[in-house]
């Protein structure tokens, strides 16, 4: 019973039941990370240096063995030696080697029978370091003399004579730039810079690992991927895949932080040291922000011409990102992206991935895009400004549509930036009139979306109802679009419809939930999973009726004959279908595996209006409009939180977040008081519209969402802000410190 | 680690006094505990305040001011809608203090006794002219808010001695206090920098006032220079310029995450004019 094109027509999509884990998450009844215990478990703790490059000379743990309780302590020489490329950068970042890479670079650790005790035997472990130059801006890390982080460890790509801390270098482009800013009535250039910002999750990183002397055993996490975290963490630990089953605990936030490993494979080692008891560990805040990946910093410089009725010509940008100790910021997206809303002719980009002494990045929600925003939109906002244009016309004149060859190269399918142009223009919002102090900024955004590998089943009951297995774990409301899918494949009710997240060992292989990947990949898989068992049903009740199969359709829940033609028979509900099957040909169950490529990106639009005390530079965020295509929004409600998401978190990275190093290279302000993420009372009600233009390769036209959010509100605010004080600040956060100085006339 | 468990305070004194190692009071635990889980401070003698007999109290002086014991929360002072009333700037500064969950435990005494330069309750007291006891093992003695903090993390109490009730003065006619603090965001943090201003009026015209500065200096100011620049004004603008180029001389700040000297400073003005104008308000009866 395959789906004929796309259905327009739905039951449940679009309707917004509450989520199935809802009730057991407000009740404290949901299991995290930390509230997995089991018999005997014990605690591990790990010791972390002080400092942000230094050689280890000596690790004594002679004094923490010696304590009553202490059952483990582990250093690099209990991790196998000789894995090369992303194992070992893995292997490196979860416990140094010779040196310690950054302030919290993990050390050593330690298992025993209380917290508490794993806390004292982690002070009690001496270690001696022979502390080394450091360097953690990416600017001066590229810098002829600049401490050399690890020499080696470029790859490639990178042309002869640069800095060994320069890893990876990116260029790419088309057209001839000197034609496109001849053809320019104005040329602007700035250059720009932003700070690391974490994704700030709420839970802390945990999990409870087991394993014993024959390499097998047990990982409960909390994590985005769960099969990411067997591969990784076995690979560390140097032992076959399938020998670590993970099971994925309920998540309290990731935004792509939780797609990696930091104590996962410390607890399993742990663990084997022990004799095979299993070992808990929790980070604390501290530990998270020191030592877990925030997102890169950047430093850029973008030059764009525009025609004076508002045509771009050309646009060049130079960006500069470090991620950490180890290769890997999304300087390769960031380039991918800078100019990707819209349809230029002469286009180029250089990337740079360099290393630094701070920790190992991590993918934080459209890793690499919204710091090219910040540079593009900001420019395209001068440009406007100068000309006199309006930033959304303009950005209509040169809005990407399908067709278009987009600055990275392929052809878009049928995409909705006009159309979120178009509606964030009709917004009331746009037109709301302005008091002294106060700006209006406007900027837009994009992310690719991703497919990935992905595995579902879907099981009827014995009465009827439904389990659908997905192995991407529900990070922001995925349960309830699966079910909703499900229900509407089905024609059954969603509160039938049960959706587990399997383990490793229950499933193929699935990418983590990154990407604003699980609705559309694991909602396809689940679909065309219960379209198999609709196919098997309709047998069913075909060999019943005694009849051929292709003559018994799907409607409403029931298996129908086709017409009359087919013979007249009562419909059968899946209930009745399935309460025979035991006697029928056994269990009914739908499996789907694919690399799904059919996802489509979803192009965003925000607009912002600020208040900014002149006497103190701080912003207050008046209002926010977040205008983004969602292809088909499967639950309205969780769509829009994730606009209000991405919104709230990159208003957060434009205004206060920030890593602060000292000059001795340590992080200054490792705790939410000083790592300022906005507070609720912070912002607005954050206003949305959802633009529904169907993605042509998903059933229901899906297109990912959780990630373009993030992308518009850096410029957006930047813009508000230039257009409330008069000043382009091009360095991020807008802290108020900045901001006044910038209005005072001052250098910033 | 010891706790103790003191019933009254010359008890805890004596307890501090022959204790050897790091001691701690411990009240409503918002900075002692956190301290403790985060390796900052392990005492070796903890005491706790709160079992003793009146330290949750709230009452009145026979002059009409208020006296404030050692374990009453935040919460129960802005709940008390009288001291709100005759103090509304000094409640405010405590009131800004962490989260609901915080204002349940937080105090006053140890706002002021944790000795950061930042605590929003200490400037409201301080211009409130308010007093503490200290008792000790040579008895009790009263003694100025600002002559406890002596430094970050340091105040003027001696081994053995330890606070046990703040005074505020009676409010008397005429007069209205303020605090404001500056921080990025709206909530959930520490004062940038601080400013409480408390004046009285004759007429229109100011005739007494004090005021205060937090973070801006290694412990909070009273400010006299600033004070004066108001003292017989209407608080025109003239008035106000000189009030903040006082309080932005007075300071003494550093550099760091949370602001620059060059911020602090010139912030610290913006808060003595702000703070001074709503002051003035509710001195004059009207809302602010």
């Amino acid at each position: 019973m395959a789906l004929d094109g796309q259905k327009t027509a739905y039951k449940y999509i679009g309707t917004t039941p509450n989520r199935p884990d809802g009730l057991d998450k407000v009740t404290g009844r949901a299991r995290y990370g930390a509230d997995i215990s089991v018999p005997g478990m014990l605690h591990g703790a790990v010791v972390r240096s002080p400092h942000a490059h230094a050689k280890i000379v000596k690790i004594d743990a002679t004094k923490a063995l010696a304590m009553e309780g202490v059952k483990a302590v582990i250093t690099r020489a209990d991790f196998p030696e000789g894995l090369e490329g992303e194992d070992w950068d893995l292997q490196e970042n979860c416990m140094a080697g010779e040196k310690a890479l950054y302030d919290g670079h993990a050390v050593a650790a330690v298992a025993a029978t209380t917290p508490l005790l794993a806390r004292d035997a982690a002070k009690a472990i001496e270690v001696t370091y022979e502390i080394l130059p450091h360097v953690t801006d990416v600017d001066e890390a590229m810098k002829e003399g600049a401490p050399v982080i690890r020499e080696g460890a470029a790859d490639f790509s990178v042309p002869e004579g640069m800095h060994p801390n320069v890893v990876r270098y990116f260029d790419s482009g088309r057209g001839d730039l000197d034609k496109g800013f001849a053809e320019a009535d104005l040329i602007i250039e700035r250059s720009f810079t932003t700070e690391a910002a974490h994704q700030g999750y709420i839970e802390p990183h945990a999990c409870l690992g087991q394993m014993g002397a024959d390499g097998r055993g047990e990982l409960w996490v909390c994590t985005q991927g769960h099969w990411f975290m067997r591969r990784m963490s076995t690979a560390v630990l140097g032992i076959e895949t399938t020998n670590i089953r993970v099971t994925p605990s309920e998540i309290g936030g990731g935004f792509g932080g939780k797609t990696t490993i930091f104590i996962e494979p410390l607890s399993l080692a742990l663990s084997r040291k022990a004799g095979g008891k299993p070992v808990k560990m929790v980070m604390s805040r501290n530990e998270v922000l020191r030592a877990t990946g925030p997102t890169a910093s950047a430093s850029m410089d973008v030059k764009m011409g525009m025609t004076k009725d508002g045509r771009i010509t050309a646009a060049h940008g130079t960006f500069r990102m470090q991620g950490g100790a180890f290769a890997g910021a999304p300087v390769d997206v960031t380039t991918m992206l800078a100019f990707a809303n819209y349809d230029i002719e002469h286009v180029h980009h250089i990337g740079y991935d360099v290393i630094t002494n701070r920790p190992r990045q991590a993918a934080y929600r459209a890793p690499g895009a919204p710091m090219a925003a910040f540079a593009t939109e900001s420019v395209i906002d001068e440009l406007c400004r100068e000309l006199g244009l309006d930033p959304i016309d303009t950005r209509l004149k040169n809005a990407a549509k399908e067709g278009t060859r987009a600055t990275f190269g392929p052809k878009y399918g049928p995409i909705g930036f006009v159309e979120t142009l178009e509606a964030a223009k009709a917004h009331p919002n746009y037109s709301e009139p302005l008091g002294p102090n106060q700006g209006r900024g406007v900027a837009s955004g994009y992310w690719m979306n991703w497919g990935g590998e992905t595995s579902a089943s879907v099981a009827i009951s014995e009465d009827g109802s439904v389990t659908v297995s997905v192995g991407t774990p529900d990070i922001g409301g995925s349960r309830a679009s699966m079910a909703l899918m499900a229900a509407e494949a089905f024609g059954i009710p969603y509160e039938n419809v049960r959706v587990n997240i399997s383990d490793t060992g229950a499933l193929g292989v699935n990418e983590p939930t990154h990407g604003s990947r699980a609705t559309y990949a694991s909602g396809l898989a689940t679909i065309r999973a219960a379209e198999e068992c609709i196919g098997k049903m309709c047998k069913r009740a075909a060999d019943k009726w005694g009849i051929d199969p292709e003559a018994v359709v799907w409607e409403d829940g029931c298996a129908k004959p086709s017409g009359p033609n087919a013979g007249e028979f009562p419909p059968m509900t899946i209930a009745e279908i399935a309460g025979e099957m035991g006697g029928t040909g056994g269990p009914i169950s739908g499996h789907y595996e694919d690399s799904p490529a059919g996802f489509s990106g979803s192009f965003g639009t925000h607009v912002v209006d600020v208040e900014v005390d002149p006497e103190t530079g701080r912003t207050t965020i008046l209002r926010y409009l977040v205008v983004q295509d969602a292809g088909k929004a499967i639950h309205p409600a969780y769509v829009e939180g994730q606009f209000q998401g991405g919104a709230a978190q990159g208003i957060g990275w434009a205004l206060n977040e920030e890593y602060v190093y000292g000059p001795d290279g340590r992080l200054q302000n490792p705790v939410f008081l000083d790592y300022r993420v906005p507070v609720a009372s912070d912002l607005p009600m954050i206003d949305t519209v959802i633009v529904e233009v169907p993605n042509p390769g998903h059933p229901y036209g899906v297109r990912g969402v959780g990630e373009t959010g993030i992308t518009p509100p850096l410029p957006a605010v930047a813009n508000a802000v230039r257009d409330a004080t008069g000043k382009r600040i091009c360095k991020l956060p807008l802290r108020p410190s900045r901001v006044l100085a910038a209005i005072q006339g001052k250098e910033v | 680690m010891n706790y103790h468990s003191p019933s009254s305070f010359e008890e805890a004194s004596a307890i501090a006094a022959g204790a050897s190692g790091t001691t701690r009071f411990l009240a409503g635990g918002t900075d002692v505990l956190v301290q403790l889980r985060a390796d900052i401070v392990t005492p070796d003698d903890l005491i706790d305040i709160k079992h003793i007999p009146g330290v949750k109290e709230i009452s009145r002086t026979e002059d009409g001011g208020w006296r404030i014991g050692v374990a009453v929360a935040g919460a129960e002072m802005t709940e008390c809608a009288d001291l709100c009333a005759d103090w509304p700037g000094l409640v405010e500064g405590m009131d800004l203090i962490g989260s609901t969950q915080v204002q349940g435990r937080a105090t006053l005494v140890g706002n002021l006794c944790n000795g950061s330069p930042a605590a929003d309750s200490v400037p409201g007291m301080i211009a409130a002219g308010c007093t503490v006891t200290v008792t000790g093992p040579e008895g009790s003695r009263e003694v100025a808010v600002e002559d406890i903090p002596t430094g970050p993390g340091k105040t003027a109490l001696a081994k053995g001695q330890l606070i046990t009730g703040v005074t505020i003065p009676a409010r008397g006619e005429n007069g209205g206090d303020a605090y404001l603090r500056f921080i990025p965001r709206t909530e959930m943090d520490i004062a940038v920098v601080g400013c409480a201003v408390n004046l009285r009026l004759d007429g229109d015209t100011v005739s007494e006032a004090r005021v205060s500065l937090g973070a801006v200096a290694p412990k909070a100011l009273l400010v006299e220079e600033a004070a004066k620049a108001i003292i017989g004004t209407t608080l025109d603008d003239a008035a106000l310029d000189a009030l903040a180029a006082a309080a932005s001389a007075a300071c003494n700040p550093i550099d760091d995450k949370r602001g620059t000297i060059e911020f602090r400073t010139h912030v610290a003005g913006v808060l003595a004019k702000r703070a001074a104008k709503i002051a003035y308000a509710r001195a004059k009866g009207e809302s602010a």
